[in-house]
């Protein structure tokens, strides 16, 4: 299991309710499940990963996060989950607004532009940055919305929504975001995860 | 139309009280079993069949000597195992397998005809549920059915929560649509029309509106077909000719294709059967039953769902079946769902559909190891 969901695992506490958008195959939620006794439910867009899903006996919905977030009620989650897919949505802030009625905290996973060698791609081969977090060519990525670390921490800052926690996760390592250290950590991390709460 | 000693059947001693207003008692269900009950009885999958279907699931049909309806999805190692599962099905009452029906006859020994009571889903799974006394089973493991058999299956865990595991609705609706009656009610007039009819009496006069009913199944058949799959297996291919022939026997194969399923259909079906059953499809409106909230239906169980639909479904289409997943979430109940890509149309769930199979066997096993 990679890193990042180490560390969202982290986070969560046991016995909670737990909904991962844009599950794919179910591996966090797989863990979840397993060592967290989390009853965890999962929406997920692609019809394969939806069956790789039921085949580890997770409770999928096969469904849009622009569109089927709206069926859960408020705050019917005590987390949910989205892990680098907010920058694929047509609607980021809509979704977003939408992981925060329904969970009582989200957590949600960026791909960070802001990474030095996303930068240094576009500076000296001054092509579309590819990474091993944006592995995608310009003219077949999923992502419309890319941002950085600070621009995602500025604007939650901008529309009232309370940081828990921020981290900073390059390779293994993960460390806190703060005010004063997010210039360097948008510089040195190739991945954000934020705990938010509205 | 039936060979009575093939067909097992359940008394049911026990009064039930019909949504007409009618109470039936001493009357019988026909049902057939396949896998065995475990010792803990914690294995029992009850099966609902569909309009036209009926208590023999899989194997050949004792009395049509057929392949049963659900063959690809019921037997040893497949979706539904009965190496591991027990699995009951009932004929519905309304129907012409020897459950209780417009074919038997009425305390004064004549056929009921037009004078049986008119039934409904729920009428059908009030009956059904004498079944697990008779089986000595608490809980169900699952129950499952595609179409009427869907509709069966969230009836029945909305009248008897705690009573299933699980619960696998598949190619169904909570409501009938105007469209839907509208293609039932072609049916009925179909067979209505048919001189031979004889307002429900046909056995004492000893005729057959067979005419009627074929025209009736044939109309429907195309319903449970995709324009995409008739195109693709019969395009505008001729029937054994090399060119039209200019008047109007089957020239096209689907003509003959249609004309052969309405053929083999009246063969093992009873007309006023069909009246009854559409007319209890027609009048299942689950959401009506709690107010209009179909959330409602569902408040009391803590059972899994898992709905499954077909892209190419235009009878009971994806939207119809997801608003029963939105209804389950609204209310917090544990759901899963997926639609299933297919050209086969409303009967995929009736055929070797391997990514339906597939998810089935997944959901059902997976589950079972929970327990």
């Amino acid at each position: 299991m990679k890193n990042e969901f180490q560390v969202i695992a982290d986070l969560i506490e046991k016995d909670k309710k737990v909904l991962d958008v844009g599950c794919a195959d179910g591996t966090l939620m797989k863990f979840l499940k397993d060592n967290k006794n989390i009853n965890i439910r999962g929406l997920e867009i692609s019809k394969e990963k939806v069956q790789e899903c039921i085949a580890k006996g997770l409770t999928v919905i096969e469904g849009n996060a622009e569109k089927d977030l709206k069926q859960f009620p408020d705050k019917s989650f005590d987390y949910v989950v989205l892990s680098q897919t907010l920058q694929a949505f047509l609607n980021p802030e809509l979704v977003l607004n939408e992981l925060l009625r329904v969970g009582k905290k989200a957590i949600v996973t960026i791909p960070n532009f802001g990474y030095w060698k996303v930068r240094f791609h576009l500076l000296f081969k001054g092509t579309m940055p590819i990474t091993k977090t944006l592995p995608d060519e310009w003219y077949n990525t999923p992502n419309l919305h890319m941002c950085t670390i600070k621009d995602f921490f500025h604007f939650v800052k901008s529309k009232d929504i309370k940081i828990f926690k921020s981290l900073a996760l390059n390779n293994l390592n993960s460390s806190i975001i703060n005010e004063s250290n997010l210039g360097v950590k948008n510089l040195f991390a190739d991945l954000g995860i934020f705990l938010i709460e509205k | 139309m039936n060979t009575e000693k093939n067909i097992k059947t359940l008394i049911v001693k026990k009064p039930l009280k019909l949504d007409c207003g009618k109470t039936i008692k001493d009357f019988p269900i026909a049902y057939e079993t396949y896998g065995s009950l475990n010792s803990k009885k914690d294995n029992a999958i009850l099966v609902f069949h569909a309009l036209t279907g009926d208590q023999f699931v899989t194997g050949i049909n004792p009395v049509t000597n057929k392949e049963g309806w659900w063959s690809y999805a019921v037997g040893p190692d497949k979706a539904i195992d009965t190496n591991k599962y027990f699995v009951i099905c009932s004929n519905v009452i309304g129907g012409c397998m020897g459950s209780y029906g417009p074919s038997h006859k009425d305390p004064d020994q004549k056929i009921f005809g037009t004078n049986f009571p008119v039934i409904t889903i729920n009428d059908m799974v009030n009956a059904q549920y004498n079944l697990l006394d008779h089986f000595g089973i608490d809980k169900l493991f699952s129950i499952t059915g595609g179409s009427m058999g869907g509709m069966q299956v969230l009836q029945f865990i909305s009248n008897f929560p705690n009573k299933s595991k699980t619960v696998i609705p598949i190619a169904t609706t909570s409501s009938h649509s105007a469209q839907n009656i509208a293609f039932n009610e072609l049916g009925r007039q179909a067979i209505t029309a048919d001189s031979n009819w004889k307002d429900g009496n046909y056995t004492s006069n000893n005729t057959n509106p067979g005419k009627g009913l074929a025209v009736a199944r044939m109309a429907a058949h195309i319903t449970y077909l995709s324009k995409k799959g008739l195109q693709e297996k019969f395009g505008r291919k001729l029937q054994e000719r090399e060119d039209l022939k200019f008047g109007f026997d089957a020239d096209f194969q689907i003509e003959s294709y249609l004309r052969y399923q309405g053929s083999v259909f009246v063969d093992r079906f009873d007309a006023n059967s069909y009246l009854y059953i559409t007319r209890a499809m027609d009048y299942f409106d689950l959401a009506k039953q709690f107010k209009g909230n179909l959330s409602d239906a569902f408040i009391n169980t803590k059972a899994k769902f898992f709905i499954i639909s077909f892209t190419s479904d235009w009878l009971y289409p994806t939207q119809e079946n997801k608003d029963i997943v939105i209804a389950l979430n609204s209310i917090g109940a544990d759901v899963g769902f997926v639609e299933i890509e297919s050209d086969k149309g409303h009967d995929s769930f009736l055929l070797d559909v391997p990514d339906f199979l597939s998810a089935l066997k997944n959901f059902l096993d997976k589950s079972y190891e929970e327990n």
